[in-house]
């Protein structure tokens, strides 16, 4: 099987689609010839021509609206969003109008619409090109909401989001874009959206995480292992909406510690959700406080590394969290 | 009779048949006498809200009437009434969306009235924030392009959608969305209308303080597009300027931007005052010049429209509304089961 790094399983899931289905098309900034800012698309211009990889105007609000017109027009649009940072223009697009519109029209119109975006920290991004703001959308019910966080989760999660009939947001942590590798078959399968994966196995401690943080707490779920004998489970959510809570149960069922890591901001964060499900259908398993590792509350990761890096969570901080749960 | 001008005759309303005059005349007259009945059940308090589109029947019955009507795809605003009733939704739909009752076709009841939405008339569902359907109707004029240059449709299939038409207020021009929308529509030469109905006011604010052009079509020329100006009370030169701008979108030279002028004959809504705002005078001599008297009057003076007919017509609506909001009253509401469908496809 081939190995592959993930924005090499994301090109090669948009590039699978687009020869499978001719109503398929991308739109966004710079995915035409210059193949996109993280070379997502390239190859895909010269490929499927200027009619299928298109080039938009430097507005993000009108990427996502012509997808949502597009698609209710009898197209699947991939629009790309060249930063989660640069998504709020389109907030009113997605929240209010794609989200919104098969329930509005009683189920008549459907907006089969994919919209990737590079996200998270770490790469010296700084306020606006660091962001995560997948709890702003896990709140509104008729999106759904998939993170990968290895390339063969990423390849088969965005043939399905493809696929879906609903508009579905598509985050992918840049900063593991060409350091996280992984073997993945080539041609056609395709993993289902909602369902959590157990990245490992293990009976002390439950991690939950997604994106570049599942990645992480798999590498301190290894060192707490070797250096402390702590075995934890690691699920890996992949899919944040809708939740999967017969794998997050399962787990906490087996563990009765829960931590739960995201590098968005601790409060009102995506993990406060976990936390709250793990409270009322797991309060019968709990064997310690929930425990959330998130970024800090201010306004976003600075640019000046130390304090990128003190903003971060990273394996070693998740490792310390592992263990002071473990010792309780 | 009086006799059409030369010029009159050149244009494509001249080779529109009696009986397609009258039926224009016929859906600007159940629009206004359904519109009129809304108001009538708001001061009853038998329904919690009503916007109309009074004074814009002209308007919206020329533009339906210029495309393929139920076939090319409309993503209409809160004020067409008339437009929406062109094309497919019916006085009983309107009612059930009024009540708020079960069976209501648009929504499932879910929406405030107004708020349109037929797939099977191609009309896309329409939400409160103004602008967000015109980049919407880009994409569906998008989309028509796309399947033509791939091979998807003939491109002379008339049982396809071969245009995008959209409607907004004059006001809700300030977005930008309409802005993003107008520019794909310019960049990609799309097969796309943008109709702005500039009745002079923002709920109560008004033009001046929304732009610094005199005319909304004079912002075409920043998008390449072709713009025109149009008088919004005569629907038979809405009629006209749609079908050049509908011959331009099929035959692939591009998107038009069309300003018609014309005023709103009532509030902003029937929670709105609007003599807060508007001179009385001004309105008083905006009802004189009502599109639906002035459309009547031509039709009388070239002898399509007779006194009886126009009684007939008049009977007609009437009973079709009397019965419309029967229905509507004595149906149901929805189960409230219902609250959880339709989330995702």
């Amino acid at each position: 099987m081939p190995e592959m790094t993930l924005i090499d399983a994301v090109r090669a899931a948009m590039d699978e689609e687009l020869a499978r289905d001719p109503r398929v098309f991308i739109t966004g900034e710079d995915v035409g010839k210059r193949g996109g800012v993280f070379r997502a698309t390239m190859g895909l211009y010269e490929k499927y021509g200027e009619k299928r990889i298109v080039d938009s105007p430097l507005a993000e609000l009108s990427i996502v609206a012509i997808g949502i017109g597009a698609a209710c027009a009898g197209l699947i649009p991939i629009c790309e969003i060249q930063f989660a940072d640069f998504i709020h223009p389109a907030f009113n697009q997605i929240v209010n109008e794609a989200a919104k519109m098969y329930y509005r029209s009683g189920g008549a119109w459907n907006v089969p619409l994919t919209i990737r975006a590079p996200y998270g920290g770490g790469i010296g991004g700084g306020l606006y090109h660091s962001q995560s703001v997948e709890a702003f959308f896990t709140h509104v019910p008729g999106l759904k909401v998939v993170i990968p966080s290895t390339p063969y989760d990423a390849k088969g999660l965005l043939k399905s989001a493809v696929r879906d009939p609903n508009p579905v947001l598509f985050f992918e942590p840049k900063k593991g874009y060409r350091s996280i590798k992984g073997e993945v078959p080539a041609g056609e399968y395709t993993v289902p959206i909602g369902k959590a994966r157990v990245a490992r196995q293990g009976n002390d401690v439950s991690v939950y995480a997604y994106g570049m943080m599942a990645h992480y707490a798999v590498q301190a779920a290894e060192q707490v292992a070797h250096e402390d004998g702590i075995q934890c489970d690691v699920i890996d959510l992949r899919t944040l909406l809708p939740i999967d809570k017969e794998t997050i149960l399962a787990s906490f069922k087996k563990t009765g510690k829960a931590l739960i890591v995201y590098e968005d901001n601790l409060t009102m964060g995506y993990g406060a959700e976990i936390a709250a499900i793990l409270c009322s259908d797991g309060f019968e398993y709990m064997d310690a406080p929930i425990m959330r590792l998130g970024g800090p509350d201010v306004p976003a990761v600075p640019f000046s590394h130390p304090l990128q890096e003190a903003f971060m969570p990273n394996p070693h901080k998740i490792a310390a969290a592992i263990r002071q749960l473990a010792a309780y | 009779m009086t006799a059409l001008t030369k010029t009159q005759l050149s244009r494509p309303s001249a080779q529109l048949s009696a009986e397609t005059l009258l039926e224009m005349y016929w859906y600007m007259l159940l629009a206004r006498r359904t519109d009129e009945r809304a108001w009538v059940l708001h001061r009853q308090g038998k329904i919690a809200f009503h916007i109309s589109g009074m004074g814009h029947e002209a308007t919206q019955v020329g533009a339906a009437f210029a495309i393929n009507r139920g076939v090319d795809y409309v993503a209409p605003y809160y004020r067409d009434l008339a437009l929406c009733m062109a094309i497919g939704i019916t006085p009983r739909d309107f009612m059930l969306s009024l009540f708020g009752k079960a069976g209501e076709v648009t929504s499932k009841a879910r929406q405030m009235p107004s708020h349109w939405s037929s797939k099977p008339h191609h009309i896309l569902s329409a939400s409160s924030p103004v602008a967000t359907q015109v980049p919407q109707a880009a994409g569906m004029a998008f989309a028509i392009k796309y399947k033509r240059e791939n091979g998807l449709i003939d491109p002379n299939d008339t049982s396809q959608p071969r245009l995008a038409l959209t409607c907004l207020g004059e006001g809700s021009t300030s977005q930008g969305e309409w802005h993003e929308g107008m520019n794909w529509a310019g960049v990609h030469k799309l097969p796309f209308i943008c109709i702005v109905q500039n009745n002079n006011y923002a709920i109560s604010v008004p033009i001046e303080h929304q732009m610094a052009v005199s005319h909304v079509a004079e912002r075409a020329v920043a998008y390449g597009v072709q713009g025109v100006t149009v008088d919004g009370t005569d629907v038979l030169a809405v009629y006209d300027v749609m079908r050049d701008a509908v011959q331009r979108a099929y035959s692939g030279e591009g998107a038009t931007l069309i300003e018609a002028k014309c005023y709103r004959l009532t509030p902003h809504s029937s929670d709105d005052d609007d003599r807060t705002y508007r001179p009385r005078e001004e309105v008083e001599e905006a009802k004189r010049a009502d599109p639906i008297l002035r459309y009547e009057r031509y039709l009388s003076e070239r002898g399509i429209l007779t006194d009886a007919l126009k009684q007939e017509y008049e009977q007609r609506a009437r009973k079709i509304v009397d019965e419309a909001q029967r229905y509507a009253e004595s149906a149901p509401y929805p189960e409230e089961s219902s609250l959880y469908e339709d989330i995702y496809a």
